[in-house]
């Protein structure tokens, strides 16, 4: 009963033509970023508008270009900062899941702390972090609040959405705690995970990036967000722009990496990663 | 090699009988009465076949038989092989779908049982090989599942009851989400493999037809709570095959197992 399927109507109407809406669905975004720089710079040339106001496309690249050794040591320390963050989010979404899966005490005792975590804004958080811990621990701690409960409670949502005819099987066949956990519970929450560390590595990012505008006017930070909140100060607004250009850059490549990560992870088996002809 | 694990003789329970229940019900958490009190004996070596309406605890008494939930009364017993190395009755399980691990190929899936008893690889690998090639799929070894059909899908879930070599194979509708002909293949199969192994076979089904064509017993159960209504032994000559069939004896079978049928369903009105 359950067998019974909608036929797949999107995917048999996307098959004859479907090279030519992907080349479109690439070149339509291409253009309109083509015809919002072209239309920016002429309006800041056409009106003159001085750089301190709204510098033109070509002077952030100008800026990009000529402050790259600053805006590169930056981005560095960002990037790294977003990678401790991220990793430890992971690490402790996952554990903590496991945790909750093997203890109903523990999860009881500890999940609405994970969730007021997480629905209070970091942004208020940070500033108190940054009072109690050194710098550059009190962003790598902003990254992990925002990111890892989308590891969390996606882990979780996975290790309960197991197959019960294979519980059933794993318990016939007398599988220990840990023979159910390593070839049923991972194995099955894996899609799952995956697609929790996907929302993680931007958040990480977002975390980073709050806790070192929050640090901004006292730290002494040097990552992209601190050159943004600085050049601000210094009225050095083409720098602004090129950091930022930097950022957006920056999320776009995570995000891009860990799906790429996730498709070949997944690609021989779920639903998620499998082309629409099989 | 080493494949003597796999080659322990089996040996009738006690009285010869491979599984008994006496007394037997289940009520569930939520009040339900879902089987019973239902008295089962089943011969070591003989294929037996539960009949009913749906929901009326056929698959609670499989899964009570596996020990994969316990009776609210009564006792379940089920002949242990003879070497006391084993704390638990072999058996093997085939649900109603193919319950296969979509992430790992289909050597993988058969071998788990091997893996959860942390059988030595090569031996395993022998076993595995062994109960591919009894369901015709050995050269797909490599597939993973979401590349075979339904009914090769049912096969690996077969091979995987049948790697341990166990005493008993429970069977849940195994074929019941099967298209006709697969379905009536795959019969022929499970027969020529219970002529060659001699396990005793517990099948599940709501198919009138499936149970007179494959078992030596057909148990009748009432609607729900499942009692025993009708135990009618099929005594055709061996072996079965097509031309049983479609053979007047085959007829005749079938009218008196949906007669003893018909009572199960009058009560449920119209569900």
């Amino acid at each position: 009963m359950s067998s019974l399927q909608p036929p797949h109507l999107a995917a048999r109407q996307a098959t004859p033509d479907s090279g030519r809406l992907r080349l479109v669905r690439i070149l339509l975004p291409a253009v309109v970023l083509a015809a919002g720089v072209a239309l920016w710079e002429a309006v800041v040339r056409l009106y003159d508008i001085p750089p301190y106001v709204l510098p033109g496309p070509s002077a952030v690249f100008a800026t990009l270009v000529g402050d790259w050794p600053v805006l590169s040591q930056s981005l560095l320390t960002t990037l790294q900062t977003t990678l401790e963050g991220f990793v430890a989010a992971g690490f402790g979404g996952v554990a903590l899941a496991l945790l909750f899966n093997q203890s109903k005490w523990l999860e009881y005792s500890l999940f609405p702390y994970a969730v007021i975590l997480q629905v209070t804004p970091v942004i208020a958080i940070a500033p108190l972090l940054l009072i109690y811990l050194p710098q550059q621990t009190a962003v790598i701690v902003c990254a992990w609040i925002v990111a890892f409960f989308p590891v969390l409670s996606n882990t979780t949502l996975g290790l309960n959405s197991v197959d019960r005819n294979l519980a059933g099987l794993f318990q016939l066949y007398g599988a220990s705690r840990m023979q159910t956990l390593r070839y049923l519970k991972l194995p099955s929450a894996l899609p799952f995970i995956l697609g929790g560390l996907r929302i993680a590595g931007g958040l990480s990012l977002i975390g980073t990036v709050v806790a070192e505008i929050a640090a901004g006017a006292a730290g002494a930070g040097s990552g992209l967000a601190y050159r943004i909140a600085e050049s601000g100060y210094r009225l050095n607004i083409p720098r602004m722009f090129a950091a930022l250009l930097l950022l957006s850059a920056a999320g776009i490549v995570i995000y891009g990496l860990l799906a790429l990560t996730s498709h070949l992870v997944l690609r021989r088996w779920h639903e998620s990663a499998l082309g629409k002809e099989n | 090699m080493a494949e003597p694990a796999a080659s322990l003789p089996t040996r009738p329970g006690p009285a010869g009988l491979a599984v008994s229940l006496r007394g037997v019900s289940k009520v569930y958490d939520s009040g339900v009465a879902a089987l019973g009190p239902l008295d089962l004996e089943v011969r070591s070596g003989e294929f037996v076949s539960l009949l009913g309406p749906s929901g009326c605890g056929k698959s609670t008494a499989l899964r009570l038989i596996a020990g994969l939930s316990a009776p609210t009364s009564g006792s379940v017993g089920v002949a242990h092989r003879s070497d006391a190395a084993r704390a638990r009755p072999s058996i093997g399980f085939v649900f109603q779908e193919p319950t296969l691990m979509p992430w790992t190929s289909v050597r993988e899936n058969v071998g788990l049982p091997l893996k959860l008893a942390h059988a030595p690889v090569a031996e395993a690998d022998a076993l595995i090989h062994q109960a591919l090639t009894q369901v015709g799929l050995a050269e797909f070894a490599d597939s993973f599942p979401r590349e075979l059909s339904g009914g090769m899908k049912m096969r690996v879930s077969l091979a995987r009851a049948l790697v341990t070599d166990p005493d008993i194979l429970l069977m849940d509708e195994p074929f019941a989400a099967l298209d006709e002909i697969t379905r009536f293949r795959l019969n022929n199969d499970l027969l020529a493999l219970w002529r060659n192994l001699r396990k005793t076979v517990i099948f599940v089904t709501h198919s009138v037809f499936e149970s007179v064509y494959l078992s030596q017993r057909v148990v009748v159960m009432t609607a729900r709570p499942g009692r025993l209504s009708a135990e009618i032994p099929i005594d055709s000559s061996e072996p079965r095959g097509e031309e049983f069939r479609t053979s007047a004896d085959y007829a005749g079978y079938c009218r008196r197992v949906s007669e003893a049928l018909a009572p199960s369903y009058s009560g449920q009105g119209g569900a």
